[in-house]
Order: structure tokens, then C-alpha cells, then sequence
């Protein structure tokens, strides 16, 4: 399969790709009215918690994480798709990247935003956040920089930030070509962001240095970042949270939620903006095998993780284990199973099934999968603790279920708001002459 | 407050199960002397009931030959205790008496702490606390009351202690074993609560603690708790 870069002009890719930027059909103005309806739906059931105070989610003692925890754990997941791709790729000079890496890479922006929230919609008093960072203050304190809490919001907000730049810097070609030709407040919005671009060659050159010194940073960054996320639960001495598999255990399975997020998000922009030339089934092809391999590598962790603590059966432990393997979470963890590796395994690993369809289905089912895996880390071991007498269990109430739902929409909108701003596919990367390494 | 006062003592207790009724009068206890909120059957039922001690039942044997143990469990004070070091606000920190205290103000409600205590003895204030009429009228005037969004615990009754401390300070005489006595240890009729200093070789905790019979709560994590269980070796 060729690649669309040599079958294309490059007028033509200019013309395909800002087309969708101007003018809004009825559908787009609708889905963007739903979207942002869930979305205030969302704030308003957070105003209500704040009002009424934390009690009115389903948390309760000992499940004092629930919904939002698994929200956080899931969303800062899907933030990998951008750096496995982009950075990856990037480093790695894979050419067939191209049309994806913005994709992917305004994915991580959104997904983190999102799910940096969480932590402070879960805490109980959320407006007193900005206790958790570092500065000098009247109660003469610094935070504690022992706790996992500290290092997770160090972490995504190094984070976020790397993200915001790398998704930043290959923007600027983008916008300086489009504000040349655009007028208004989108040539005010365009030329401001283009940071005074004129294409010169040390222009090209600085921004080349800086995007391969932000993908080696974003990778180290992303790995650690997960790897944080994934020690707030193993740094506890709760039973079958405490467990050196969890940092890479937690990287494999955000690179692979993140893959299927990003497969989703390029099934829908090819068929809503009509780019079948740009993302091609070549890149569905690619990806779909990345996401196998990823599903493959999950298997791999999730034995490793259960049959150890089944074989070592210390009575904590098995607790927990039996809970989700056969007791209360049993449906959860086998639907779990069902979803992260039975269908991919079967759709994308058989050649003859793998489409962009099935590849879709696949994506899907893996999204669903990797938030009840989150669900299982989490739940079951607060339910289980150290102490029967302690034991509870927990169901998530409206309020958990609006904002769950209300981010799912925050990420849509903000993909339909940012598609409508900027091209979706980097269309400077089209311009044959200015690849000096090829 | 005299540093090397605060540095004497090491507050610890012992609990004799083989005494222990399961009468619940320290609960109740607990309740009147630290302004806990109530809660009604229904959020009790949600895992909402706010209770810093606890009388857990263990069963022994099949129905009809049946017997029943009681444990109650309150904070355990740990030496090294694990909802410490992960609290991101230092809401929680060891005072210089060993004591594990818990800030109110400073909590931010991460819940951290009460995921990682194996003994689930720390609570959250899901709402403002509210108290039946003329329960409000009650209140101890020298214990705060905890806003929505707050995490709490068993404190030791560390008001009391407090008290005791200055109290014997201004008489300029040491603390008597047995001058400090939290609400659930005089309120416990079976006289199976024992609460004293643990620097002080001869104080009745330090025996008891040192006796045979003594175990902590799950003393094989390393927490180094300060609550001594007492029962007969079976």
C-alpha cells in the first residue's frame, strides 16, 4: 500500500484538509449541543457534590476510592496514545506516522486534562487543591513529599505541560500557512499562534531539534508518569496492591487503551471528514497490529500478576483474588478478560478479519476492558481489606455516573472544538521538500 | 510546654479480650466525649457510621456450639504507622508523645490514609456533621467539630491528656499512672481497658504489655502498634 504522501498534491492535501476547518454543518452544530449538554449536566452534578458535600457519591468506608479514582487511573491512560505514536514513531523516523501523529497527540492534551481533574473532584475538600503544590504559604508547610499523592501531581502536571509543547510545536507550520490565508478573529487567533513562522531554514531547522528532543523527553516522561500513577496503589500495603508489577503492569495497559482510543478517534474523523485518502487502511493495518501486540502484552502482565497470587494463597491475598475471579467481580473480570484479549486476539489476530471495521470493534471493546481493569485494581481490594469486620461494598451513585459520563463527553467536545481550529492531519508533513532526512 | 515533659511519655493501651463483654458502653462513650456525628440506620447501612472504636465480633465454631469474641478496635497509634508517609499534606504526623494525630485543617479529604491502614479505624466526614436536637446542645466544648470533607480518628482522647498534663504541671508534680484516662477506658465496666505510659516500666499498661499474653493487631506488617491485646495463648 502506498503511502498518501506520494499520491497526493500537496494543493490538494491543503484543500482536503481545511476543508472541514470553515462552515458547520447541522450535524456537527447538534452533536456539539449534545456533547456540551452532558458536559453541564456533569458540572452540575459536580456543583452539587461540592454543595452537598463528598457523601452524596457512592464511596464509602473502607471503599473510600470509587468512581473517580478509576476515571483518573483510565483517562491519564489514555493520554499514552499520543507519546507511544507520535514519540515512538517519531524517533524511530516510521514515515507512515504522518497523517496520525496530531491525532494521537491531541488525544494526550484532552485525556490529561480530563483526567487531572479527577483527583480533585474526588477530593473531599476540592477547593483547597492548590494545598497539594509546593509554594510558600501562612501555613508554613511544604507538601509532603513522601506521599505517592505528591509525586502523581508533579507527574501529570510535568505532564500536561510536555504534552501541551509537543503538541504545540508541530502545529506551528500548520497555523502560519493558515494565517495567511485566513481573516478575522481566526487570523488574529492563527498569526498570534504561529509564534512569527516564516519558514526559514533555521526555522526548520530549531523545530526538528526540538520536536526530537520532545519526543525522547515526552517518552521518558509518559513511562514515569504511569509508573506514578501506578505506585499511589503498590507503594499501600493493601493486599494485591502492593506489588512491583503494577509500574509496568500500568504502562502496558495505558499504551494500549491509549491505541485503541486512538483508533477510534481516526475511525470516526476519516468517516466524518471524509479523509479515507489520508488515514488509510494502511494505518489502521499498522495500528491494529500494535494493538494486538499490546493486547498480548496485557495477557502477559494480568497472568503474571494473578497466578502469582493465587499460587503464593496468602490468605489476604485470595481474598481479593477470589473476589474477582470467582466471587462478587467474577462477571466484571471475565467480561474484562473478554474484552482486553478474547476479541482482540480473535479480530485483529486472524489476517483475514482485520479491517478498519473490526479493528474498530476491537478498539471499543478494548476501552471498556482497560476502565473495568482499572474498576478491578481498585475496588476490590478496598472492599476486602486486612480485616473482615471491616468489609464493604460499594455502588457508584447518579452523581459518580453523570461526571463519568460528562468526561466521555468533555473529550468529544473538545476533539470537535480543536478539529474545527486546527487541521487534524499535519499537512506540512505532506511537503515533500521539507524532509531533509529522507 | 515543657519539651522534655512532651518527650516522657509514649501513650500506648491494653485491652484484655478474655474481659471484654462486647457491652459497647466505650463506643457510646467515644461518641459523648468526641463530638462524633450520628448517623441514622441508613447510612449506617451505607458504611457511613462514624465509630473511632469498634467492637468486632469473631465466631468460633458451628450453631448451636457457638462462641463469640469480642475485639474492640480503635486506632492503634503505630509506630510506624502507614497512613503517614502517604498523606500529601502532612494532615497526619506523629506529635512528639508518639501519638498519631490527625489535623483537621489541613486535611484535604484525599482519603489516602484510610486506604492504607489495615485497621480501617480512620473515618471521613462525608457531610457536615449534624446532631439531633438536643443532642447539639451536648457537644464537648474541648474537642473541635470536624467540617464535611475531613478525615478523623481516635485521638487517645489527647484533650484529656492534654489536660492531665498541664493540670500536673501547675501542681509541679509528675503525672500519676492511671491520671489519664481516655473516655472509652473509664467508661468500660469490665474494667478491660488499661491506658498509661509505656516509657514508665511500671505503669499497669507497660506490665500488661510485656505480659505473655499480650499481641498486637497485625503486628507481622511492621506498624508497631501501641494498643496491646491481652487473651489467653490457644
Amino acid at each position: 500500500m502506498a503511502t498518501a504522501s506520494t499520491v497526493i498534491r500537496y494543493e490538494q492535501v491543503r484543500r482536503d484538509l481545511w476543508r472541514p476547518l470553515s462552515g458547520a454543518s447541522s450535524r456537527y452544530l447538534v452533536t456539539l449541543l449534545v456533547l456540551s449538554a452532558v458536559v453541564v449536566w456533569g458540572l452540575c452534578a459536580w456543583g452539587y457534590q461540592l454543595h452537598k458535600g463528598i457523601g452524596v457519591a457512592g464511596i464509602r468506608r473502607p471503599v473510600f476510592w470509587g468512581f473517580y479514582l478509576v476515571n483518573f487511573v483510565f483517562w491519564i491512560g489514555i493520554s499514552h496514545a499520543g507519546t507511544l505514536i507520535s514519540a515512538i514513531l517519531r524517533l524511530t523516523d516510521a514515515d507512515w506516522r504522518k497523517p496520525v501523529t496530531r491525532a494521537a497527540e491531541a488525544i494526550t492534551v484532552f485525556a490529561l486534562m480530563i483526567g487531572g481533574l479527577f483527583p480533585i473532584i474526588h477530593l473531599g475538600r476540592a477547593w483547597l487543591f492548590f494545598w497539594l503544590f509546593p509554594y510558600p504559604n501562612s501555613r508554613l508547610l511544604w507538601p509532603n513529599y513522601r506521599s505517592p499523592l505528591f509525586w502523581d501531581v508533579t507527574a501529570i502536571s510535568t505532564y500536561l505541560m510536555g504534552s501541551t509543547i509537543y503538541l504545540f510545536l508541530p502545529l506551528i507550520p500548520d497555523v502560519a500557512q493558515l494565517a495567511e490565508h485566513a481573516t478575522g478573529w481566526r487570523r488574529r487567533l492563527y498569526s498570534a499562534l504561529s509564534l512569527g513562522w516564516t519558514g526559514s531554514d533555521q526555522q526548520w531547522h530549531a523545530l526538528e531539534r526540538a520536536m526530537k528532543l520532545m519526543a525522547g523527553i515526552i517518552l521518558a516522561v509518559a513511562v514515569s508518569v504511569h509508573t506514578v500513577v501506578s505506585w499511589d496503589f503498590s507503594m499501600s500495603v493493601a493486599p494485591m496492591w502492593h506489588s512491583s508489577i503494577f509500574g509496568p503492569y500500568f504502562v502496558v495497559g495505558a499504551i494500549f487503551s491509549g491505541i485503541a482510543a486512538l483508533l477510534i478517534v481516526m475511525a470516526i474523523i476519516r468517516r466524518v471528514m471524509h479523509l479515507e485518502q489520508y488515514l488509510t487502511p494502511h494505518h489502521f493495518n499498522n495500528l491494529a497490529k500494535l494493538l494486538l501486540l499490546m493486547s498480548l502484552l496485557w495477557l502477559y502482565f494480568t497472568i503474571a500478576e494473578n497466578l502469582t497470587a493465587w499460587y503464593g494463597n496468602e490468605p489476604k491475598e485470595m481474598n481479593v483474588f477470589g473476589s474477582r475471579v470467582r466471587g462478587h467481580f467474577a462477571p466484571y473480570f471475565w467480561l474484562m478478560v473478554f474484552c482486553n484479549f478474547v476479541v482482540p486476539f480473535v479480530l485483529l489476530g486472524i489476517r483475514r478479519l482485520r479491517s478498519i471495521r473490526t479493528a474498530t470493534i476491537a478498539s471499543v471493546t478494548v476501552i471498556i476492558g482497560m476502565w473495568l481493569e482499572r474498576f478491578l485494581i481498585i475496588i476490590p481490594t478496598l472492599s476486602f481489606g486486612r480485616l473482615p469486620a471491616a468489609w464493604g461494598r460499594y455502588a457508584p451513585t447518579w452523581v459518580e455516573i453523570s461526571i463519568t459520563a460528562a468526561t466521555f463527553a468533555a473529550m468529544g467536545l473538545l476533539y470537535l472544538l480543536f478539529s474545527k481550529l486546527f487541521p487534524i492531519v499535519s499537512i506540512w508533513e505532506f511537503e515533500p521538500h521539507e524532509e531533509p532526512e529522507d | 510546654m515543657n519539651n522534655s515533659n512532651q518527650a516522657q511519655h509514649r501513650w500506648g493501651m491494653a485491652i484484655d479480650l478474655d474481659r471484654c463483654t462486647g457491652c459497647q458502653a466505650c463506643v457510646a462513650a467515644c461518641h459523648a466525649e468526641n463530638n462524633l456525628p450520628l448517623s441514622d440506620p441508613e447510612s449506617a447501612a451505607k458504611g457511613r457510621a462514624v465509630h473511632w472504636i469498634r467492637v468486632d465480633r469473631y465466631y468460633e465454631g458451628e450453631f448451636p456450639d457457638i462462641r463469640v469474641k469480642y475485639m474492640p478496635v480503635l486506632c492503634q497509634q503505630c509506630d510506624e504507622a502507614p497512613c503517614e508517609p502517604v498523606c500529601p499534606v502532612y494532615a497526619t504526623y506523629k506529635n512528639p508523645e508518639g501519638l498519631n494525630v490527625q489535623v483537621y485543617n489541613r486535611c484535604v479529604g484525599t482519603r489516602y490514609c484510610a486506604n492504607n491502614c489495615p485497621y480501617s479505624v480512620r473515618f471521613f466526614n462525608w457531610f457536615d456533621p449534624v446532631w439531633p436536637s438536643p443532642l447539639d446542645l451536648q457537644h464537648n466544648p474541648d474537642v473541635s467539630i470536624r467540617m464535611s470533607g475531613v478525615m478523623e480518628k481516635c485521638t487517645f482522647c489527647i484533650q484529656r491528656i492534654k489536660r492531665a498534663e498541664t493540670d500536673a504541671k501547675n501542681e509541679q508534680r509528675p503525672l500519676t499512672d492511671g491520671e489519664v484516662q481516655p473516655a472509652c477506658v473509664q467508661s468500660c465496666p469490665a474494667e478491660a481497658m488499661v491506658f498509661g505510659d509505656l516509657n514508665d516500666p511500671e505503669s499497669k499498661v507497660s506490665r500488661l504489655a510485656g505480659a505473655g499474653r499480650a499481641t498486637r493487631l497485625l503486628e507481622d506488617l511492621g506498624t508497631e502498634p501501641k494498643v496491646f491485646y491481652l487473651q489467653r495463648a490457644t
